[in-house]
């Protein structure tokens, strides 16, 4: 019998990474190359009076809105950021121009030595001030049942407030680009995850076709949503430089720009009214999501549409009315990561059901259980839970492997134990699939198979994944199934490397191919098989209504968070996280287990250390010394377990993952932390001045 | 200044602002492109190299103070047996993700082996403490180390 698809092997990248010999952006080369770097606002809201540029050494450039042929935007889903500012600025860091040249300390040299006169004008600091002055950007809404009567026939209403802050992703590498415009064609290398975004945007800014632009992805140092949009950005500027100076242009960010000026995770207000009934089961909910989007709306709307989606968690409530709105602020834009608006949300809402629990007195698993949904259930838009919802086995293997029964009884003050339940609405949102009706190629020639796509491997193990389930299918080695380079002019548009879309989705018509392959396998001469996209019959969406199914499935997960308080300084020390997912069938279980321990890592960072802050919209941590991340030290052993249940439409049964084990990790901390304390937890993240204060109030 | 130094086992004589960090004069004037930034202010651990058998930030080091001293980077040192241990068990125990920690890591655990063979969990985490990965959750690069530890019996 033939392997199961799960059994792990070795990633295909391993050895060119582990010995250093993989080249990522900043390792590459070009003759003649030029060095970039942005000179940037350091208004927060202001008027460009006037821009004074010292005197340039021959050889030395600068590149503004005056040299772009085309349009001034960056192309995404409100074009709203200019590629370079024009008369005005909206946040500290937007770029205005590029000082390029040969010496990279000359560069530095003459960016200092440009002097901007500014107007300041009124600014908007805060998500709380933004909703006093109403600058709202996008707003949505959508309801099931009768909330209005629902609330009236309560027999208890609760209301409460829960908020999360900024967070950057920290991907080991910095963002980086090149630009070299040879044979009337613009190439642009670069570190990304959406090479057809990339594409798309400098259509529009230089003017052309998409015939004389190339984009080929360098090996990527992590991205987890930082190098979605963020990079259609740098692409367009290096380009522009690359066009005006005819030389190969070089723009690699150090790690305090990069945080000044890239996208972060949206900082969130979501406010709650629960109508309860005799029982105390929620009957009807009353949710208003708050997200700070920064000063350009970018794609915002889309982080808010998976956030109020994703609103209700892993829970049936007969009665919703949610309402969703996206504030302006004069503060970097907030874009794509990890959990794209859905952790927000989901904190919120695992910690009023914790919170309820804990109030009634109740053990909050307990509660949780008596709001699950269930196959055949209406999902929160009127769609339906179409799959077999296995949160009940996913619960018992949770338990079992934390002992969370024993241990939430235990009662000790300082040690705390607690539980998240959550779900990841696999793929793009909406009809975003039927939109792009991503396109995948096979070809087999000689004794090789070729997979021909756009998802890049960023890190989180596509190229492996994608490779085994060909070779799987085909029953060949792995060795035999290569991956064509990311270069737009050889790919076809198989959609981003986003929304945990790449296994279920791509996978999946790799996996349809190969099996047509399979068929064929002895045709003489080369055999190319296509697939496009087609949206499964039975799914049916109104973008402009939101009812129906929002996503065609979803991954569920539990975790269980042991945690431990300093009492005198408050910190937190997380001592074990148990995690149980159901992504339907793991391919590569250690990739898989990679996925979920990092996604974890990231979710216990968001929410304990990683405090970011502004000032008057400055930042207060912009580098790795005040912005902390989680160190070995900081991690605690992470035991992850799968349930498998297959998923008809994905490849081997696989459904997504990667952005799943983020949005378990917050609330369960939250919980533990709950529980340690006998305090409620409202905010994330979590910190040692937070926690005392509500200690000394609450007991 | 004229700085005389060690690089990889070759003495190299170079004319440089003493003040150049060992960052660049390894990636710009060397071309060791196994050496990563990843901070530039000794936060991250990627651009670590080894000075006189140590993991040292080589972002943090001044062209100064290097003078006299052995500079090895992972280019000379994936030439040894005790790098092809590391190599397969990082493979192995899923160490590696996107992979721009990586080199700072297997410069790490050479410098934390050298001066214990056979670390503890504890002590691997503290060992590596000094470098990032935002990918892993470090679960499985403590795991890599051990099995290196395990494997390389004798070699460290």
């Amino acid at each position: 019998m033939k392997e199961s698809i799960s059994k792990p092997i070795k990633r295909v990248d391993a050895s060119a990474k582990i010995s250093g010999e993989a080249k990522y952006i900043s390792d590459l080369r070009f003759e003649n190359q030029l060095f970039a770097r942005t000179v940037r606002s350091t208004r927060v809201k202001a008027r460009i009076v006037s821009i004074r540029l010292p005197e340039f050494p021959a050889g030395y450039f600068f590149v503004n809105k005056d040299d772009i042929p085309g349009v001034n935007r960056m192309r995404t889903v409100v074009s709203d950021h200019p590629i370079f500012a024009e008369d005005e600025v909206s946040y500290i860091g937007q770029p205005i121009l590029l000082i390029v040249g040969p010496e990279r300390e000359k560069v530095f040299e003459l960016t200092t030595q440009i002097k901007i006169e500014y107007e300041e004008e009124a600014a908007v600091f805060s998500l709380a001030e933004a909703e006093k002055r109403n600058t709202v950007f996008t707003q949505y809404g959508y309801s099931k049942g009768d909330p209005e009567k629902a609330f009236v026939e309560a027999a208890s209403i609760i209301e409460d407030e829960y908020s999360t802050g900024l967070q950057e992703h920290v991907y080991l590498e910095p963002q980086g680009m090149a630009a070299e415009y040879k044979d009337d064609t613009m190439y642009i290398y670069g570190s990304l995850q959406c090479p057809f975004y990339v594409e798309g945007a400098m259509k529009e800014v230089l003017g052309w076709e998409a015939k004389r632009i190339r984009v080929i992805q360098a090996v990527t140092g992590g991205a987890f949503g930082g190098k979605e949009e963020f990079p259609s950005l740098t692409a367009c500027q290096v380009a522009v430089a690359a066009l005006k100076t005819r030389h190969p242009v070089m723009m690699i960010y150090d790690r305090d720009e990069d945080i000044i000026c890239s996208t972060k995770r949206h900082p969130s207000i979501v406010r709650f009214k629960a109508g309860l009934d005799q029982a105390n089961n929620v009957i009807a909910l009353d949710i208003d999501v708050l997200y700070d989007a920064g000063a350009y709306t970018g794609l915002s709307p889309v982080v808010l549409q998976r956030g109020i989606f994703s609103a209700t968690g892993v829970y049936n409530f007969p009665h919703l009315k949610v309402r969703g709105r996206n504030f302006m602020t004069n503060t970097v834009p907030s874009g794509a990561y990890r959990g794209f608006g859905a952790p927000q949300t989901i904190f919120g809402t695992e910690m009023l059901m914790h919170n309820i629990a804990v109030k009634l007195g109740i053990d909050p698993q307990d509660y949780k259980m008596r709001h699950m949904l269930k196959r055949g259930d209406p999902t929160c838009t009127g769609g339906q839970i179409r799959d077999e919802v296995k949160l009940p086995e996913i619960i018992r293997k949770v338990n079992e492997m934390s002992a969370y029964r024993e241990k939430v009884k235990a009662g000790k003050k300082y040690r705390g134990v607690g539980l998240s339940l959550f779900l990841h609405g696999c793929g793009f949102t909406g009809n975003g699939e039927q939109m792009i009706r991503g396109k995948i190629v096979l070809r087999k020639k000689d004794d090789h198979v070729t997979l021909i796509v756009s998802s890049v491997e960023m890190g989180q193990g596509a190229e492996t994944v994608l490779r085994k389930i060909v070779a799987h299918t085909l029953d060949i080695s792995i060795e035999r199934v290569i991956c064509e380079n990311i270069d737009t002019g050889l790919i076809p548009d198989s959609g981003p490397t986003v929304a945990s879309r790449t296994t279920m989705i791509v996978g999946g018509l790799l996996q349809q191919a190969a099996l047509e392959l399979k068929d064929r396998w002895n045709e003489t001469g080369e055999i190319e098989i296509t697939r496009i996209y087609s949206h499964p019959d039975y799914l049916r969406w109104d973008n402009e209504t939101f009812h129906g199914d929002a996503y065609p499935t979803y991954s569920w997960g539990a975790n269980v968070a042991e945690v431990e308080i300093d009492p005198v300084t408050y910190e937190i020390d997380v001592k074990k996280i148990s995690a149980v997912y159901d992504v339907g069938v793991p391919i590569d279980e250690q990739t898989l287990r990679g996925q979920m321990q990092g996604g974890l890592a990231q979710g216990i960072g968001w929410a304990t250390i990683e405090v970011m802050n502004t000032d008057k919209g400055r930042l207060i941590q912009h580098n790795l010394t005040d912005y902390k991340v989680p160190t070995a030290m900081d991690i605690p052993e992470i035991e992850c377990e799968f349930i498998e249940n297959p998923y008809e439409f994905g490849p081997f049964g696989a459904k997504c993952a990667g952005e799943l084990p983020f949005v378990g990790a917050g609330p369960a901390i939250a919980a533990a932390v709950s529980n340690a304390l006998s305090v409620p937890i409202r905010k994330l993240p979590i910190t040692p001045e937070y926690l005392m204060e509500i200690d000394n109030h609450e007991n | 200044m004229k700085i005389e130094f060690i690089l990889n086992e070759e003495a190299k004589m170079i004319e440089v602002n003493p003040a150049r960090r060992l960052l660049d004069i390894l990636r710009d004037d060397f071309g060791l492109s196994s050496v990563k930034e990843g901070c530039g202010e000794g936060e991250c651990g990627a651009c670590v190299v080894l000075m006189d058998g140590k993991a040292i930030n080589s972002c943090l080091v001044p062209a100064g103070n290097i003078y006299g001293h052995h500079i090895v980077t992972l280019e000379a040192f994936k030439k040894t047996k005790r790098y092809r241990v590391i190599e397969d068990a990082f493979a192995e125990a899923g160490s590696v993700q996107c992979g721009f920690c990586t080199p700072g890591f297997v410069m790490a655990t050479e410098s934390l082996l050298n001066e214990n063979p056979h670390p503890s969990d504890a002590e691997i985490k503290d060992g590596l403490s000094g470098n990032l990965c935002r990918c892993t959750g470090y679960n499985m690069i403590v795991k890599g180390v051990k099995l290196a530890a395990e494997r390389g019996e004798g070699l460290w």
